[in-house]
């Protein structure tokens, strides 16, 4: 499953290309200032949108990803790093010819860094991408509605 | 090392800093002057360039002649440094990389300040952004100067300053003139020449030990005089347990330094999407892991090819253990072949070095336009002239760094470096994941944790044996040593955390849902991203 970056589409229908227009008026107000005015509402649209039950089941399916493998490649380093300068008695235990299990963890720890990498990359791209930019549109259609339709 | 040598790769080299000014000037035609221009290169950088990009700003001269140098002289213990710069991207990818994309403008400030009061924020995160940047680009610019004297024999103090003082000089042109945009393609340029000079050399290695690497490792342990130990670890940290904390303390800094590096987070703004940042740092971490798979071979193959002994005695570092394979691979000294290679790999590690210094210098020129002058100055700024403070403010950054860099001239570059990642990861990266992560964080948690990290950062460097009380430090005649380790990661990173907690926990300020909502919404689906 694949579909186009939504980036090119977006300029051409022109709402980032006014962000940035708004962010560089006269009185060289960036985005954080703009907001200011209609705060108060905007703020209501992100909570709103932060409640929502499509906003944390995108929010869950991120975090049980992350968290998990992130603790597990940490843990996995930081073990070998350790063993490496407190065990060097076995890394320096033969595998298989030359190669010994220094190697083989040393290795390993490129393997797994690939591995994550993919696997968090197809997670990212099946389970998350779609339901996010869904959201994204439907954020800044509240948020535009807030403020008036002025961008 | 001959004439020949000299001649051929100061003509290569002068040909990479022709077409790096070409590109400048290129880049610049059409420069209309925007903030968007200039801190992101106009954010339409597809994955794959800034894949090579990003790569091109982690893999430094460092890598390339440090670790496979030190691979070839202390054998396995090399090889940690390799997994620990690997294994960083996975922070990178998973915590940093998608979610920066989304909340930030231009610089690490951008993220947490959308959150808090500003002005203390921003002013926080960029004096420990410019810290960290000065201390890499300081350590970048004495590499530049040893290389010169190492490779092309000028081993005069004045040839080690020209150069210092002409690196200096190129980044600030490159990055004043040419912006992101010029910046970014000199990072391409540069990833494609490294990765072109070391997959050769590599592929040469195998060829001479006919793909046999078992073999190649076997020779290599026979010639170091260390036997199967050469292929252990423990060599060069096996010693005491000063120095065992101090590699763990290594090891700390620079798995979580990478994700707070001021010149990698803005690399993620050049691209349009969280998504397109994703797919770079996917692109990233295959490019910068089968480089470091790379230099393992060509460490042990200088190890077996050239033999330690060489090594060291070219240089006691191991710095010119690639080259001296390069000439050994070629053909040996004399021959045309081992002069062509000699001339390329050194020219290639000017590249790398200019390259790398020229995104150091944009980021944190961006911090101090961006953060510090616009915080300090903020209603006389405006967006246009926010760039013109930028352009100055790289012009000012390079003479900072062209001085540090002839007063530190002697000082051991791999050390630097170390520092660079322990500051990064002590004073950015906690505060960047609380402000991310974490629903209480308030604006004192924020100010203390960069603080809280940076302070205790620097000040162990201050009291450790690298400045201090050892015939190695910078300053060897007086003592003034209280903290044994060399890397203060293993005892500043936790400290940066934990004050960030506490300065949360104490503070009277209720922290602000609806700011963090808005926070946790942007940065999970982009929505108001820029």
């Amino acid at each position: 499953m694949r579909y186009d970056d939504p980036w090119y589409d977006a300029l051409a229908s022109g709402w980032g290309e006014s962000d940035g227009v708004a962010a560089g008026g006269p009185e060289g107000a960036s985005a954080r200032q703009e907001r200011e005015t209609p705060a108060v509402a905007a703020a209501d649209v992100y909570l709103e949108v932060q409640r929502s039950a499509a906003f944390q089941e995108v929010r869950r399916r991120y975090r049980r990803f992350v968290i998990p493998a992130g603790a597990a490649f940490f843990a996995w380093y930081v073990a070998y790093v350790v063993t490496a300068t407190t065990a060097p008695g076995l890394m320096a235990r033969p595998v298989a010819g030359a190669v010994n299990v220094a190697m083989v963890a040393g290795l390993g720890q490129f393997l797994t860094t690939f591995l994550l990498t993919w696997a968090y990359a197809r997670h990212a791209r099946l389970r998350r991408d779609r339901a996010a930019l869904e959201l994204r549109w439907d954020t800044q259609e509240l948020t535009r509605g807030v403020r008036g339709g002025a961008s | 090392m001959t004439g020949n040598h000299q001649t051929l790769a100061l003509l290569l080299f002068s040909a990479f800093v022709a077409v790096t000014l070409a590109i400048t000037t290129w880049v610049g035609r059409h420069r209309r002057g925007s903030a968007e221009e200039f801190y992101a290169g106009g954010r339409l950088f597809s994955p794959m360039e800034n894949g090579f990009a990003i790569a091109g700003d982690y893999m430094s001269a460092a890598s390339f002649l440090g670790i496979s140098g030190l691979i070839a002289l202390f054998g396995y213990d090399g090889l940690l440094y390799s997994v620990g710069f690997l294994v960083a991207w996975l922070v990178v990818l998973f915590l940093v990389a998608e979610l920066v994309r989304n909340c930030g403008r231009f610089t690490l400030a951008d993220v947490v300040a959308a959150r808090m009061r500003e002005r203390p924020v921003r002013i926080a995160a960029g004096t420990s952004s410019v810290t960290v940047s000065v201390l890499y680009l300081v350590a970048q610019m004495v590499g530049a100067g040893s290389l010169v004297a190492l490779l092309l024999g000028g081993t005069g103090e004045a040839a080690q300053s020209w150069t210092v003082i002409g690196v200096g000089a190129l980044m600030v042109i490159y990055v004043s003139l040419g912006g992101m945009r010029a910046t970014t393609w000199i990072q391409i340029v540069k990833a494609v020449l490294l990765l072109g000079g070391t997959v050769t050399l590599t592929v040469l290695v195998l060829v001479r030990f006919h793909g046999d690497f078992d073999h190649l490792l076997l020779t290599a342990a026979e010639r170091s005089g260390h036997g199967e130990s050469f292929l252990a670890p423990g060599l060069k940290y096996g010693g005491d347990w000063t120095a065992r904390f101090d590699f763990i303390s290594l090891g700390l800094a620079l798995v979580l330094g990478t994700a707070g590096l001021p010149h990698i987070l803005s690399r993620f703004y050049t691209v349009p999407t969280a998504r397109a940042a994703r797919r770079s740092v996917v692109w990233a971490i295959g490019l910068i892991g089968g480089f470091y798979l790379m230099t393992i071979v060509l460490g042990f193959g200088a190890a077996a090819i050239v033999g330690p002994d060489a090594v060291r005695g070219s240089n006691a570092a191991g710095n010119t253990a690639v080259p001296l394979l390069a000439l050994d691979l070629g053909g040996g000294a004399g021959s045309t072949g081992g002069t062509v290679l000699f001339a390329i790999v050194a020219a290639v590690a000017f590249a790398t070095i200019l390259a790398v210094v020229a995104g150091i210098t944009l980021a944190s020129s961006a911090s101090v336009a961006h953060d510090l002058y616009a915080s300090l100055r903020r209603r006389r700024a405006k967006p246009r002239s926010e760039v013109a403070v930028a352009r100055t403010a790289a012009v000012g950054i390079g003479v900072v760094a062209i001085a540090l860099g002839l007063l530190a001239r002697d000082l051991n570059v791999a050390f630097l470096v170390g520092l660079a990642f322990a500051v990064a990861a002590s004073a950015n990266l906690p505060v960047l994941l609380y402000s991310l992560f974490w629903r209480g964080f308030t604006t004192r948690g924020a100010v203390w944790s960069v603080y809280g990290g940076l302070v205790p950062a620097v000040l162990l460097v201050v009291l450790s044996p690298v400045v201090s009380g050892s015939p190695e430090s910078l300053f060897p005649g007086v003592d003034f040593q209280y903290f044994p380790l060399q890397n203060p990661g293993l005892v500043s990173i936790p400290l940066g955390f934990v004050a960030g907690w506490l300065g949360t926990v104490t503070s009277a300020e209720l922290p602000d849902e609806a700011k963090h909502a808005e926070t946790e919404v942007r940065s999970l689906t982009g929505a108001g991203a820029v």
